[in-house]
């Protein structure tokens, strides 16, 4: 950092605590157009911990995912990863894209996309050895998709789908796992199977951060919430963070269409 | 028969051939993209560039030909992406726009310079000359053996095949972010991949094998071979490995089947004359696609949600 | 001589032929926009290709029947049919098969196209096909047409135009919302399909004057020019049909004046300079305008970004941002802040600050909604309801 800052003190704490974290964000505005869709949002994820993006429809949650992941170009704003910037740690870093963002008919089969999570291991033309295979259909046994490793993409459930990508990112075997609305649209089975994954994962030490859309849920799966209104409404563990008044800030009106009863 | 067929097709065949292949395998990733009528821009802005560059350098050569034909599809790409970019059009018009006035421009420009002495005009590069590419030094299967023989064969003939060889090893080689950023371009992004510049390194070797083969074939040929035998491809498979290897077959297959009917099925038929070989390639191709989405096995669209945005 | 060519003074033949581009530049204009609009532009590409075959064996069946195998309306109604078998080439690959629409059309445009090449190559070597000048159509060329050749021209743009303003509005409601015109009881596939065959029609008449290869430029290059001056689709309609029917107008004037002046490609290129005009200068969505608007958006986020984080004593990461703060005085050198920043500071914390209370207070809800970081509160509320909330945040003691 070239310039020297306001205040030094708030500065070097800030600094201990960007170092501490699997990944911040400081001073994040994501525009399409005109009209903020995120507006200078500080947030610092914990290690260890799973947290859950909670907020309103077009709060922009995924977004802020996104371009903390440099899928998308921000206004403005700096992301950190343990501290180090963003593009030297990603390979600690796995992503679960939303299951609609990407074509199924696409001429790939189940064991094909979970191999991709091993791309940075194999490299351009890195051999695709016994262990690799093994990795791979270790990961879709994780997610309760083993038998499915010759099926094409496109004739599987979208619960089925969504483990896939899970699978994938297992493969990337990382230390933090960001996942983009992982429940949204799947069976019963599928949420079941993939909270028992991302649990195992916590026990494992490993960072997850996941965007979520249900409120009735989040106590019952995650430890921290980071609540998002365009702007930060609020961060931090769900028994602190996860009321009542905070909610209200974030979805207004909204709210009372919104599972109230998640609240209890 | 064997020392005719050396000396009077087996070059234009051979050419055909690797033609044909060149713009097959990318143009397999440009249809998953949703790119598929890239090549359609390129075939179409290459007239302005060999106007451009028979007018700066005043002669008929290949290699400055190719030079201008490359630039022009580099100015045609680059013109599309900021036309997408900065007026927010989306792609399909902007290429409209950028290939439909750059063509113009080429019309305009040979009309207006002195070409009456050179061969130089709009047919010879919409169709080639595929079948005036013969042999002439080869006096039978022998020949393949003769050094002096062999230098005789047509200057296009090792041009396309080392297109062909430059091709296929940079597709080898970068089939792995190729397949992992066409599927899934955000994922990609994120393992660290430079989403773009595969991208625009995709359009480059499209571009270089376009450029390459409408000089011996025409453009015809070239935006059929770009998307009819990897759509075809589409409709028998489900592996992507599966998918390149069925539309090198079937790119294979256009060109030679296209090159004998063209040549000889007019004489079968009691005409005198033979017609021509880069539209007949370009029709077989088509008949093939028309086979393979009548009865290929994997036709319809699968999954719950084919759509991509 | 290119005064005479644009007041009409060069014959009757160049007169007909320049007003029937006009009108078939307005049409081609305004039924080019509701493709475009409905993101369909490159599927009159595969129109205009697929029309080669049907000149080339409407050429040979004339010849057959013993008649004159140049007969221009033959000609035209043999490529309306081929075309017609495109477009369901395109719709059929698309629909019942996993292909994109982009990669059928490419697949139709190329695979006709290779035909029509093959069925010229035909004619050539027959007797009557030496000078059967079909080429002519590839490229356009009105030099040394027949009177009833012009004639064909002119009514045909003339009853296109009158068809594209018979269907305007339930073209433009498909066009601008499928679903609005769909729930409004509208057949949405038989107006879409008027908009083929309009585009059809227009390739049809536009072959002889501009030519197969370059009559898509016609259907393009209007509607996505005029798009930049206006979000009103009736507008976008008027302002494309406007800028075809200059173009079509000059080109063919400016044509009629040199031989060496092809009239197709001097017409897509007078669209094509009042494209780029378009494309840099329009007011609003123009390049000009975009870049200005874009960076002035950026600099108003980084500064209200870098004083929420004075106010707050936060540090600022940002070398734009502080870059931009110096520049407007808002810090010394040394990153200090100046007099004229802890005021503007201070002043956008409240509102920050009343921004929050607003949203966490039910009355508020439609006004929340408005909330992005940058609008100040008083364009939201009235100045009553702004004292009401600063009442609230006074005793609170935050401020």
């Amino acid at each position: 950092m070239s310039v020297e800052l306001v205040t030094t003190e708030a500065n070097r704490e800030d600094r201990d605590a960007l170092a501490a974290s699997p990944l911040a964000v400081r001073g994040l505005t994501v525009s399409y157009g005109e009209k903020p869709a995120v507006f200078s949002l500080d947030a610092t994820f914990e290690q260890g911990a799973m947290t859950a993006i909670i907020g309103p429809n077009g709060a922009g949650k995924s977004t802020m995912l996104k371009a903390a992941l440099g899928i998308v170009k921000p206004v403005s704003g700096q992301v950190t990863a343990w501290g180090e910037d963003l593009e030297e740690m990603r390979a600690r870093i796995a992503y679960v894209p939303q299951r609609a963002t990407v074509d199924w008919d696409f001429p790939a089969r189940v064991l094909d996309v979970v191999m991709m999570g091993q791309y940075r291991k194999l490299g351009l033309l890195g051999r695709v050895k016994t262990k690799h295979m093994q990795t791979a259909l270790h990961c879709l046994e994780r997610v309760g998709m083993d038998g499915f490793a010759d099926r094409q993409i496109g004739q599987l459930s979208g619960g089925q789908q969504q483990r896939v990508f899970l699978a994938r990112a297992l493969a990337q075997d990382a230390e933090l796992y960001l996942l983009d609305e992982p429940f949204a649209g799947v069976d019963a089975a599928t949420e079941t199977a993939i909270i028992s994954v991302l649990k195992d994962l916590r026990g494992l030490e490993k960072t997850v951060v996941a965007v979520h859309h249900d409120l009735s849920t989040v106590a019952e799966y995650f430890d921290r919430v980071f609540i998002i209104s365009t702007s930060k409404v609020a961060e931090g563990a769900v028994a602190d963070a996860f009321t009542q008044s905070n909610l209200q800030k974030a979805y207004g009106g909204r709210l009372a269409t919104a599972q109230m009863g998640a609240l209890g | 028969m064997g020392e005719e067929f050396v000396v009077l097709s087996l070059a234009p065949m051979l050419i055909g051939v690797f033609a044909a292949v060149a713009c097959a395998i990318p143009g397999n990733f440009l249809l998953l993209r949703r790119q598929a009528l890239i090549g359609d821009a390129i075939s179409h802005v290459v007239l302005p560039g060999i106007v451009v560059a028979f007018l700066v350098t005043g002669v008929v050569a290949a290699w400055p030909m190719m030079l201008g034909a490359g630039g022009a599809s580099l100015v045609a790409v680059g013109l599309i992406e900021a036309i997408r970019r900065l007026g927010g059009i989306e792609p399909g018009a902007a290429m409209g726009v950028v290939f439909t006035a750059m063509f113009a421009g080429g019309v305009l420009l040979l009309e207006q310079s002195d070409t009456s002495s050179v061969h130089l005009d709009v047919e010879h590069a919409l169709y080639g000359n595929l079948e005036s590419l013969i042999w002439l030094d080869a006096q039978g299967w022998a020949s393949l053996a003769d050094i002096g023989a062999l230098r005789g064969l047509p200057p296009e003939l090792p041009r396309m095949a080392l297109t062909l060889v430059l091709v296929t090893g940079l597709t080898w080689v970068f089939w792995r972010p190729l397949k992992l950023s066409t599927f899934d371009e955000a994922f990609a992004r994120t393992v660290g991949l430079p989403v773009s510049l595969i991208g625009l390194g995709l359009v480059v070797v499209a571009a270089i094998a376009a450029v390459a083969a409408f000089d011996a074939v025409g453009s015809i040929i070239v935006i059929a071979m770009f998307i009819c035998p990897p759509a075809a491809a589409r409709m028998v498979t489900n592996g992507l490995e599966a998918q390149v290897a069925w539309s090198i077959g079937f790119a294979v297959l256009s060109a030679v089947l296209g090159y004998v009917l063209a040549g000889y099925g007019p004489l079968w038929l009691g005409f005198d004359d033979a017609v021509s070989a880069a539209g007949m390639i370009a029709t077989v191709s088509g008949a093939i696609l028309g086979l393979a989405a009548a009865f290929g096995p994997c036709r319809h669209r699968s999954g719950v949600s084919a759509s991509a945005p | 001589m290119i005064w005479d060519a644009l007041t009409l003074q060069l014959g009757y033949n160049a007169t007909l032929v320049t007003i029937g581009a006009a009108l078939l530049g307005m049409a081609a204009g305004a039924t080019g926009t509701f493709l475009f609009l409905g993101k369909r532009a490159l599927v009159s590409d595969a129109i205009s290709h697929a029309t080669l075959p049907g000149v080339a064996l409407a050429f040979v069946v004339m010849v057959a029947l013993g008649g004159d195998g140049r007969a221009l309306p033959g000609l035209l109604v043999g490529s309306a049919l081929s075309a017609a078998v495109g477009l369901l080439c395109v719709s059929a690959l698309t629909n019942r098969t996993r292909l994109s629409e982009d990669a059928a059309i490419g697949a139709v445009l190329s695979v006709f196209f290779g035909f029509g090449i093959v069925l010229l190559t035909v004619i050539q070597s027959m007797n009557s096909g030496r000078q059967a000048g079909l080429e002519s159509f590839l490229l356009g060329s009105t030099a040394g047409m027949l009177w009833q050749d012009a004639m064909v021209i002119a009514s045909g743009g003339a009853i296109v135009l009158l068809l594209v303003a018979a269907f305007r509005r339930p073209m433009t409601m498909v066009a601008f919302d499928r679903v609005f015109a769909a729930s409004l009881a509208m057949n949405v596939p038989r107006v879409e399909l008027a908009m083929m065959g309009l585009a059809l029609a227009i390739t049809v008449v536009g072959l002889k004057v501009v030519g197969l290869i370059l009559i898509v430029a016609l259907l393009i290059i209007p509607a996505v020019a005029a798009r930049f001056w206006t979000d009103r689709v009736g507008h976008v309609v008027i302002s494309a049909g406007l800028i075809g029917a200059v173009s079509g107008y000059a080109g063919a004037a400016v044509s009629a004046t040199a031989p060496a002046l092809p009239t197709g490609p001097i017409i897509v290129l007078v669209a094509f300079a009042l494209f780029i005009l378009s494309l840099l200068t329009a007011p609003n969505r123009g390049v000009f305008a975009v870049v200005l608007r874009h960076r002035r958006f950026r600099a108003r986020v980084h500064v209200r970004q870098g004083l929420l984080a004075l106010a707050q004593g936060q540090p600022i990461y940002e070398g734009l941002t502080l870059r931009l703060m110096r520049r407007r005085g808002l810090i010394r050198a040394d990153g200090v802040a100046t007099e004229l920043g802890r005021t503007q500071a201070g002043k956008a914390l409240r509102d920050e600050r009343r921004w929050q209370l607003l949203r966490s207070d039910p009355a508020y809800e439609e006004a929340a909604a408005s909330y992005d970081g940058l609008t100040p509160l008083d364009d939201v509320l009235t100045p009553d309801q702004l004292g009401a909330l600063d009442r609230e945040l006074q005793p609170k003691g935050v401020f």
